[in-house]
């Protein structure tokens, strides 16, 4: 970038983060630096001369008549190997490196590159090319191993296409150094590099979008069981504070079967990110056996850090995950949380002086969030692999109400929908995840999936439980009514086997060593397990068994501890207990049979 | 740096002061007023343009004349001075002593407003507070560097709570207590008369700092005072390596503050009148807790607020909620019942208490003790519920036994006293006391070992 040519202006008027500067030339969506202390901002209008800019750092003492400086490009990313295990904030400066350099808090007017300079990567070129031939936009040149777990694969940035003049032999290269060269159609030469760069707020391209076929399985039973979501998907996790939104996606990046997990924590906590940066080092990928930070990025926009840059952040986590998804893996993204950044578009609007719709929200809050959603999904990348981004997004509702603006703008645009509730969470019962206001409009696709590589159940016993849980709520209705003794056996046994369900198969604790990941084999099992008990225990009932026996048999307890007894690798164990428990059922039918043969 | 004074006000209205003609005045500098009586009001720049700069006048504009007033801008951001010597002291809400005893001299002052933790420089909070208190140390435990606010309303006794907090407050094997800041915003007279002679009585006096704005002082200092207070407690936690313990006291008023100067800014208001800004507000108060890496010292957060109408669904504590590490609730009903501390658990949650609890920490079935009666007692209210319809005789034999330990676990785990000091290793033993009444097959979520080792049947 040629600094000397940089447009220069002034600054005319602070407000908060939005300030008034004259800079004749600068184009909107434009990056500039202000004040003396050089501060990063974006241009979001235009007026005649002046412009108005957000800021991604507090204004404090910078003064009307500071100089200002246009960069000349948007807001963008850089995109090569070394992304894989950082933290960086919400316009991609790296914080690790920060920490280093400048301590604990983050100073303003500090921008270190965001990829490491320093490091040497190894470089093996694509055996398919050769000098000459053509090459078009998002072609592997090559690739690096980025981490133990991620290869990372090179690609020709998705503005250049032409014919490939040279490709780097097998080597050792930094960053910078060129490891190819293409002439484009007007003849003009471009030095590749492992990296490149990419404005944050415009889709990478593909060739085609493609329906999910595959659920992405995240080792939660109500979700993975009940509520699935397929690669490639997109997914809304609302719910009141507390209820558990951040620990389902930390559940998530943890045990889900994604190549690359972009966590963005916009707007939340700096613990929580720290609680990711402490453990998944640690934590084993199930799938790989590597430690899970081989194969995660995060984000960090903490509440406390400029709105701003909030608001940026998850366009610089999606604009991550499509790079990854343009190399031809399956990426997940969850942003942490979504209704934040909405409150940093309404921040900016308001200072603005835009006419505020709902709840002081602007008129374009739903049509961002469709475009920002419209951003996962399955596709034919250019280098015709098959890549995907599925995108997981956490709602916070004002004093949980999900017909606010951000909630329902978002229910509309999703297709799975994992609703919270506090009433279940003051329970404890954990996933708090409402199995009457969830949803999935993918069950069917990962019905096929479960029929083919589980269980050719699975389908049906899914809608028996849920058809349980359903009568469950209706008859309690009844109790609270008119009490327990207006129910019928049959009905008592319904209301026993929900109950079953809720703590054998929906309740799983994120904390317990042993149930946190569920293998989709071991979902099933649980499952079909306690529905056949159920079975039993209805047959028996028919016979004339007091339901009271069968309430008060001992193997129920087991039951419900099943979970936490048996790991996903102890598949025999569960099905040795299932035969024993299940006989225990067979005795008492044998028992009552012969009653019944034998007059009284 | 010379600093300019002008006679340019243009207009004044609700706390707000607008001056023309003032070239180059940095926003966020702060700035004396001088009225025609030759008092002298503060004030910060909320906003500045060459022909116009907004101003913030703590005292608020009232009986401001536009002509005999003369406005000074000083070319710095709100600071406060520090030294060891705060301890001890009390401030009002622009750090100016109101103890009667000259103002801290010291070449160390920093802007109150400070720039955020850089996540990766913290460290995950972790160490188990005992803080004598059963529903919080048992159910809900506090650790270091925590930030957990107490939900209350008005007539509960937050304040007897809070105290009793800041009294007994210690690591269980450690017997060094914690250097206090106390910040007051908008309180009666009554309540700080209480802290200060609790403070007194506990012989602690000299290892507090307090930050006090009453009910009659200027609403616009409730802005500043938090973030004063909390400038002092990182200069003790970060520089002096102390524990510091911060109580901040009714963060109710601040949010109320900060919708009056909202209002008269012209903001856009997004629920009940506040701005939409109130959550990013709030937070930068409420992050500033924690620890950090290579620093010995702590900041644990404990704000005090009181739900308006009793609501946990109003901004105020629902954006608490969404930012602070869990909350204790209490409830108007267990005070009525006479029930002190009315810590209400089903709402109440610690979200750090998962890493300081357990084995290694404080006993090893803590985690499923706490988990086991969490959900006894929900079952138990669902029960009392259907009592109250279909009368408790209709109840199973069953069912009946959660009514009674729902009554045991109020007027035994809930209810202690104020000078009570129970020991985590008590308040586990009492918990096992009320899970014993259950047979072990009732109780799912503790697991066979614990069981066999605690339930009072097995033993
Ligand atoms: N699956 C789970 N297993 C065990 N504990 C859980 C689970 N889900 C939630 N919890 C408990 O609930 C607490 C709150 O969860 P979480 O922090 O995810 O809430 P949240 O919805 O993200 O709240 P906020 O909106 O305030 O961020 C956790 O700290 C944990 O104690
Ligand atoms: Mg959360």
């Amino acid at each position: 970038m040629n600094t000397t040519s940089n447009k220069k202006g002034k600054i005319k008027d602070i407000n908060g983060p939005i300030v008034t500067i004259e800079l004749p030339g600068v184009q909107n969506g434009e990056q500039v630096r202000i004040g003396s202390l050089g501060l990063y901002g974006e241009v979001i209008s235009l007026e005649g001369n002046e412009a108005l800019a957000q800021i991604y750092e507090s204004t404090e003492m910078v003064r009307p008549g500071e100089p200002v400086e246009g960069l000349g490009h948007p807001l963008s990313v850089e995109l090569g190997p070394g992304l894989i295990g950082g933290i960086f904030d919400g316009v991609q400066r790296p914080l690790e490196a920060m920490f280093l350099k400048a301590g604990d808090q983050i100073p303003r007017g500090l921008s270190p590159l965001p990829l490491d300079r320093d490091k040497v990567w190894h470089f093996i070129p694509s055996e398919n090319l050769e000098p000459n031939m053509p090459i078009i936009n998002g072609a592997v040149l090559g690739r690096v191993q980025e981490t133990e777990t991620v290869e990372h694969r090179i690609l020709v940035p998705p503005n250049i296409s032409g014919e490939l003049i040279e490709l780097a032999p097998e080597g050792d290269y930094h960053l910078e150094e060129s490891i190819g060269q293409v002439r484009d159609q007007q003849g003009e030469i471009h030095h590749l590099k492992l990296y490149h760069r990419w404005p944050v707020r415009r889709p990478r391209p593909y060739q085609s979008r493609d329906n999910g076929i595959e659920p992405l399985i995240t080792g939660q039973r109500i979700l993975d069981t009940f509520f699935p979501l397929l690669k490639g998907s997109k997914c809304a996790v609302p719910g009141p504070f507390g209820a558990g939104k951040t620990v389902v996606q930390h559940q998530v990046a943890r045990w889900a079967n994604a190549d690359i997990v972009i966590y963005v924590g916009c707007g939340e906590r700096g613990n929580e990110l720290v609680d990711v940066l402490d453990s998944f080092p640690k934590l084993k990928d199930p799938y790989t056996g590597r430690p899970l930070m081989d194969r995660t990025l995060l984000i960090a926009n903490t509440s406390n850090m400029p709105v701003v840059a909030r608001e940026a952040s998850i366009y610089v986590g999606i604009t991550i995950a499509e790079y990854y998804r343009d190399q031809g893996y399956d990426v997940v993204m969850l942003a942490d949380s979504t209704s934040r950044w909405a409150e940093a578009l309404r921040e900016v609007s308001g200072r603005l002086g835009q006419m505020p719709v709902e709840e002081g929200y602007p008129a374009y809050l739903a049509s961002r969030l469709a475009a920002f959603y419209e951003r996962a999904g399955r596709v034919d990348t250019m280098d015709s692999g098959k890549g995907s981004v599925t995108l997981i997004g956490a709602v916070s509702p004002p004093g949980g109400d999900f017909s606010e603006p951000v909630t329902s703008h978002t229910k509309e645009i999703i297709q799975t929908f994992w609703a919270l509730s506090k009433e279940l969470a003051d329970a404890r019962h954990y996933p708090a995840i409402d199995w009457v206001d969830s949803f999935s409009a993918d069950v069917g696709t990962a019905a096929e999936w479960w029929h083919e590589n589980i269980d050719r159940e699975w389908e049906k016993r899914r809608s028996q439980a849920l058809g349980m849980l359903a009568r469950d709520a209706e008859l309690s209705r009844i109790v609270n009514l008119v009490g327990p003794e207006a129910l019928s056996s049959a009905q008592r046994w319904v209301l026993e086997g929900a109950a079953l369900i809720k703590e054998g198969v929906l309740q799983q604790s994120a904390l317990d060593p042993v149930d946190t990941f569920s293998s989709p084999q071991k979902q099933f099992m649980l499952l079909d397990l306690i529905l056949s008990v159920y079975d039993a225990g209805a047959d028996l009932i028919e016979l004339g068994v007091p339901v009271q026996e069968l309430s008060e048999m001992s193997v129920l307890a087991r039951l419900r501890r099943c979970k936490e007894l048996y790991d996903s690798n102890q598949i025999d164990q569960l099905k040795a207990f299932r035969e024993e428990a299940l006989n225990d059922f067979k005795e008492i039918h044998s028992e009552y049979a012969q009653r019944g043969e034998q007059p009284a | 740096m010379s600093a300019k004074e002008y006679r340019t006000a243009s207009s004044a209205r609700g706390g707000l002061l607008t001056v023309a003609n003032v070239p180059n005045i940095a926003f966020g500098d702060r700035v004396h007023i001088r009225d025609q009586q030759g008092n002298t009001r503060n004030g910060q720049v909320i906003r500045s343009s060459d022909e116009e700069v907004l101003i913030q006048v703590f005292e608020g504009t009232s009986e401001l004349d536009l002509e005999s007033t003369w406005v000074r801008f000083l070319d710095e951001p709100v600071e406060i001075a520090l030294s060891p010597e705060i301890l001890g002291r009390i401030f009002n809400g622009l750090g100016e002593p109101r103890d009667y005893r000259p103002p801290i001299v010291s070449s160390l002052r920093r802007s109150i407003s400070a720039a955020a933790f850089n996540p990766a420089a913290r460290t995950y909070p972790k160490e188990f507070i005992q803080t004598g208190i059963s529903t919080i140390d048992g159910l809900n435990s506090l650790v270091r560097g925590q930030k957990l606010p107490i939900f209350s309303a008005s007539g509960l006794p937050h304040n007897r709570l809070a105290a009793q907090i800041v009294r007994q407050a210690k690591l269980p094997d450690d017997d060094s207590r914690f250097s206090v800041v106390f910040a007051a915003m908008g309180v009666s007279y009554a309540d700080a008369r209480f802290f200060q002679e609790e403070f007194a009585s506990s012989g602690v006096l000299g290892n507090v700092v307090m930050f006090v704005n009453m009910a009659d002082d200027p609403p616009v200092e409730r802005l500043t005072l938090p973030r004063m207070a909390l400038t002092a407690a990182e200069y003790l936690a970060f520089d002096l390596d102390r524990h510091v313990l911060v109580v901040m006291t009714d963060m109710t008023h601040y949010a109320e503050a900060l919708r009056e100067v909202a209002t008269a800014k012209g903001d856009v208001p997004a629920r009940k009148g506040y701005p939409g800004y109130l959550y990013s507000d709030l937070a930068e108060i409420y992050e500033r807790s924690g620890r950090i890496k290579d620093r010995h010292g702590s900041i644990t957060l404990v704000p005090v607020l009181s739900m308006p109408s009793d609501d946990i669904t109003h901004p105020i504590p629902d954006l608490t909620g969404y930012i602070t590490e869990g909350q204790i609730v209490l409830s108007r009903e267990l005070h009525n019942q006479g029930i002190y501390p009315p810590v209400h658990i089903s709402p109440s949650l610690s979200r750090l208490m998962k890493d300081g609890i357990g084995k290694d920490f404080t006993r090893e079935d803590h985690p499923h003790v706490s988990n086991q009666l969490y959900a006894l007692y929900a079952r138990a209210l669902e029960t009392r519920n259907l009592a109250s319809i279909i009368g408790a005789d209709e109840l199973s034999t069953r069912d009946r036994r959660y009514l009674e330990f729902a009554d045991a676990f109020e007027n035994r785990f809930v209810r202690q006293s104020e000078d009570e000091d129970r020991s985590i290793e008590e308040t586990l033993n009492l918990a096992w006391d009320l899970l014993s009444t259950f047979p072990p097959q009732a109780l799912t979520r503790v697991n066979e070992t614990e069981i066999a080792k605690y339930h009072r049947q097995s033993v």
